[in-house]
């Protein structure tokens, strides 16, 4: 049994260490928002917030997490109200199959966090671990940066 | 998306068949909109089989086409709100049943591709929108007793004279007095369109900012079991038997179990469905493919390229010509197999009982999946239940003719008491798939005495997507599979109603269809188009150099009888500067294609450095008729370009022994945030009826990049992907 924080609430978890978090959330917690692309790391689907950082989801194991602070995309607008990334996202209709989107949220939401004003090798650099096959990086890269300038606009809640 | 020669047997009436029937439908919302099902007691309206009215107001559609990225669930909505003046805050999606009635009219099933959504929805949901419209306005005069000719229909609300009422309050009166569908009705003209034409977001897309859209793979059910299968290493192999003792001691395992193309091992969660699958010991028959290898296709099929083949088309002399000629320039291209890695892998969720079977797949061709499933059991058709969750992608792999995700899905749950959720890993996606059939394209060719494209001869040598599947007779031509040739043809050809847009003055083109062995050929975005795009529209630029004559001018030359294509052309010369300097190591290359009617054309950008090049820029003009979501046509532009260039750079399946030696990202390598260059999308002015845009896009980008490489470099590349000539996109 492990105990792990998701989203500001303690869960406890009956599954094996070697279980990645990715399948953690998914099946044990019922929290889908959170992809399966690549299991190895490779395609930015299934990006959280580990402390603050994007990790990959499918790549760390259940008995790694410890007391770690985990974010996920079901936790951006719990409140009901988008953050500033949703927001623009929703804005330039970045999705097409929408099936990447969470973990471009989540990597552009933690980069924001971390360079409020990334330039485009900085976007470049962020996003680039992150696959999406429908093709929609011309609208992340324009989405990034309206979020951005909507961060600064109405203050840090992002 | 695919032909649009069907147009004039787009039966209307049958796509309208009025269904007064309640107890057709199903109660699973999509996502999105805002209307809710909660306790309603009073009968909604049932207009026709297509649309619903419920007494609070709210519209139900019942969209029979499927959302994987294509936009369709928007433009469903866009064409009913036109009509019917209907505030889109209270218009809800309900998946159509997989019923005839709700089968696509061009194809006749339930199938949504070939880039022909729009095209075929254009009249049939206007009209259904513009009936509601009238029935609610018939019941209206009715009820008030004035003549039907004062009565007025705006966002909802139905007037006349001082009086009002809501659309849902007339539902009851509509019913009540038994107000007829009114079969004609005139349809709005794009002048007084206020929605469509119009930039329009995504109908489902808060649900994909939210993580809250539902994929096949985010299905949970009640006791729902996870399972994986065990392929066998060689493309198409079989278990014979095998041995599951370390499987079961894995937490969580329920069982192992036999199907016809693996070993599937069952547990309470999917992480211990792996961990037990990759305990198993399998003992495979591996099939019939373990000859074969993508070098030896290769081989064969550049053999086959040089003998006469089946004659497509044949026009003017070309043999004649060339014969005359001391060199005609010759060069074969060639192009590997492609897989489509859509970033959401296959899975799908099955329920089997002994009289229904309900599955939860995302697979864009419900009809045949229904189909297959019910021969599998022995039930009637209607006994499977198809729903119909969002799709991450598909590119033409959720068109499987034979269901395979979805039949392999019952298979695994078929006997148990609970449904199973089957969960591809993504390398068994990359090496289980079916992918675009790897080609050898044979060209020869001269010009004129001004240097201007005189004889050409093509012989295209590739198996065969359609031939021995249920589309044979419709895609065959005396044995020859019109996506083959797709892209190659001055004529129409079989069902598809245009040609090249160029006008060589002699013209061959044949075609030999190798046996379908190995892996198995599917559509894939573009499907013939992605690999004549390519052989044509650079061989055409070698012809044009050999000539001495600009690329661009030869294009517009050779397209100067296809108004639709010459005005693109020159667009697209105006906005990519294509007349305009570069500087040292950068290159511009264009293309031109027809695709379903559409004529699209782009010129890339490309800068070298070493061994490194970047597409700095892809401008992009089509004509694709009336624009009825711009917003959604720049988005399919600019992902079908990604995808084009990303295989032109990077994609290649290969076939070795039978195996696939591929296997996940790292080394089937698709294209990546920092590889994507600026695109600029024109769409040319157009009141025509629309066509398709999702595959367009990419049929001009490949070879509109390798033709900018070899003007910044002088190298023409003719086997794919570049990559493997000592460049990298950067
Ligand atoms: S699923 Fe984790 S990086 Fe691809
Ligand atoms: S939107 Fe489809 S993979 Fe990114």
């Amino acid at each position: 049994m492990y105990r792990v924080m998701i989203n500001g609430t303690r869960h406890e978890v009956d599954a094996e260490a070697d279980t990645p978090l990715l399948w953690v959330l998914r099946d044990f917690l019922s929290l889908t928002g959170t992809k399966f692309g690549c299991g190895m790391g490779l395609c930015g689907a299934c990006t959280v917030s580990l402390n603050g950082r994007p990790v990959r989801a499918c790549s760390l194991p259940l008995g790694d997490v410890g007391d770690a602070q985990v974010q996920t995309i079901e936790s951006l607008a719990a409140s009901g109200e988008l953050n500033p990334v949703q927001q623009a996202w929703l804005e330039l209709d970045v999705a097409q199959c929408g099936y990447c989107q969470s973990g471009q949220i989540m990597a552009a939401t933690l980069l924001l966090e971390q360079n409020p004003a990334p330039d485009d090798a900085a976007i470049d650099a962020a996003m680039a671990g992150n696959l999406c096959r429908c093709g929609t990086y011309q609208r992340i890269r324009e989405a990034v940066k309206l979020a951005a300038s909507h961060r600064t606009a109405g203050g840090d809640h992002g | 998306m695919a032909d649009t020669t069907n147009i004039g047997s787009l039966s209307r009436r049958a796509f309208l068949k009025s269904s007064g029937a309640a107890a057709l439908l199903v109660g699973f919302a999509l996502p999105g909109g805002s209307g809710s099902r909660a306790a309603r007691a009073e009968a909604p309206l049932q207009v026709n089989a297509f649309l619903r009215i419920d007494t609070d107001g709210t519209v139900t559609i019942l969209a029979n086409h499927s959302e994987f990225g294509n936009g369709a669930y928007t433009i469903i909505p866009m064409l009913v709100a036109e009509e019917l003046e209907v505030p889109w805050e209270s218009i809800r999606l309900e998946a159509a049943p997989t019923r005839p009635e709700y089968y696509s009219p061009v194809f006749g099933e339930y199938l949504t591709a070939g880039s022909i959504t729009v095209f075929s929805l254009w009249e049939p949901l206007r009209t259904a929108g513009a009936q509601a419209k009238a029935m609610l306005m018939d019941a209206a005069a009715a009820e008030w007793d004035v003549p039907p000719e004062q009565v007025t229909a705006q966002v909802g609300v139905v007037r006349a004279g001082d009086r009002q009422a809501g659309y849902g309050e007339l539902v009851a009166v509509a019913q009540a007095r038994n107000i007829p569908l009114r079969e004609s009705v005139t349809l709005k003209t794009p002048a007084d369109f206020t929605v469509l034409g119009r930039d329009r977001r995504r109908f489902e897309g808060r649900s994909k900012v939210t993580g809250e859209a539902r994929f096949g793979i985010d299905i949970k059910l009640p006791g729902m079991l996870y399972a994986s299968i065990l392929r066998s290493p060689a493309y198409g192999g079989r278990p014979q038997s095998f041995e599951d003792s370390e499987t079961l001691k894995v937490p969580g395992v329920v069982k192992a179990k036999a199907i016809s193309n693996g070993v599937a091992v069952l547990a309470t969660n999917y992480w211990s469905a792996r961990k037990g699958r990759d305990a198993l010991t399998v003992t495979w028959d591996e099939g019939p493919n373990t000859g074969l290898s993508s070098e030896g296709f290769f081989e064969e099929y550049r053999v086959l390229a040089d003998k006469p083949g089946m004659l497509a088309e044949d026009i003017g002399d070309s043999l004649s010509v060339l014969a005359a000629v001391q060199k005609p320039l010759e060069a074969v291209y060639e192009l590997p197999y492609l897989a489509h890695v859509t970033l959401e892998p296959m899975n799908a969720t099955a329920r089997v009982e002994t009289d229904r079977c309900e599955i939860w797949s995302g697979t864009q061709y419900q009809s045949n999946d229904q189909e297959r499933v019910a021969a599998l059991l022995g039930l009637p058709q209607q006994a499977v239940t198809i729903h119909r969750p969002l799709m991450g992608g598909s590119f033409g792999r959720r068109s499987s003719k034979t269901a395979d995700f979805t039949i392999e899905a019952v298979e695994v749950a078929r006997g148990e008491s609970v449904p199973v959720q089957v969960i591809w890993s993504r390398e068994e996606d990359v090496r289980s798939g079916f992918y675009r059939p790897l080609f050898v394209h044979k060209l020869r060719g001269t010009v004129d005495d001004d240097g201007m494209p005189l004889a050409w001869h093509q012989t295209v040598v590739g198996q065969s997507i359609m031939q021995h599947t249920k589309h044979d007779p419709a895609y065959m031509v005396d044995g020859m599979d019109i996506y083959s040739l797709d892209g190659c043809l001055q004529e129409p050809f079989g069902v598809f109603s245009y040609g090249t847009s160029y006008a060589i003055p002699n013209h061959r083109v044949e075609t030999h269809n190798p046996p379908k062995v190995g892996v198995a050929p599917q559509e894939w975005r573009s499907v013939g188009h992605s690999h004549t795009g390519v052989a044509y529209e650079c061989f055409l630029d070698e012809l044009a150099y050999a000539g001495g004559r600009d690329s661009f001018d030869v294009r517009q030359h050779l397209a100067r009888g296809n108004a639709r294509m010459s005005a693109v052309l020159a667009m697209l010369r105006e906005k990519s500067d294509w007349d305009a300097p570069l500087p040292e190591g950068w290159g511009r290359g264009v293309a031109a294609r027809v695709y379903s009617v559409t004529p699209i054309a782009q010129v890339a950008e490309v800068s070298t450095d070493d061994g490194n090049y970047r597409v700095e820029r892809v401008v992009c003009v089509v004509d694709c008729g009336f624009a009825v979501n711009p917003l959604n046509i720049e988005a399919q532009l600019q992902g079908g370009i990604a995808m084009g260039l990303s295989a032109v750079a990077g994609e290649e399946i290969v076939l070795e022994r039978g195996r696939i030696l591929q296997s996940n990202y790292h080394d089937y390598p698709v294209l990546r945030l920092n590889q994507m260059p600026r695109i600029e999308v024109h769409i040319i002015d157009s009141q025509e009826v629309p066509t398709g845009v999702g595959e367009q896009a990419l049929a001009p980008t490949a070879p509109a990049v390798l033709n900018a490489l070899f003007a910044a470099t002088g190298r023409r590349i003719r086997r794919l992907p570049i990559r493997h000539h000592g460049l990298q996109l950067s």
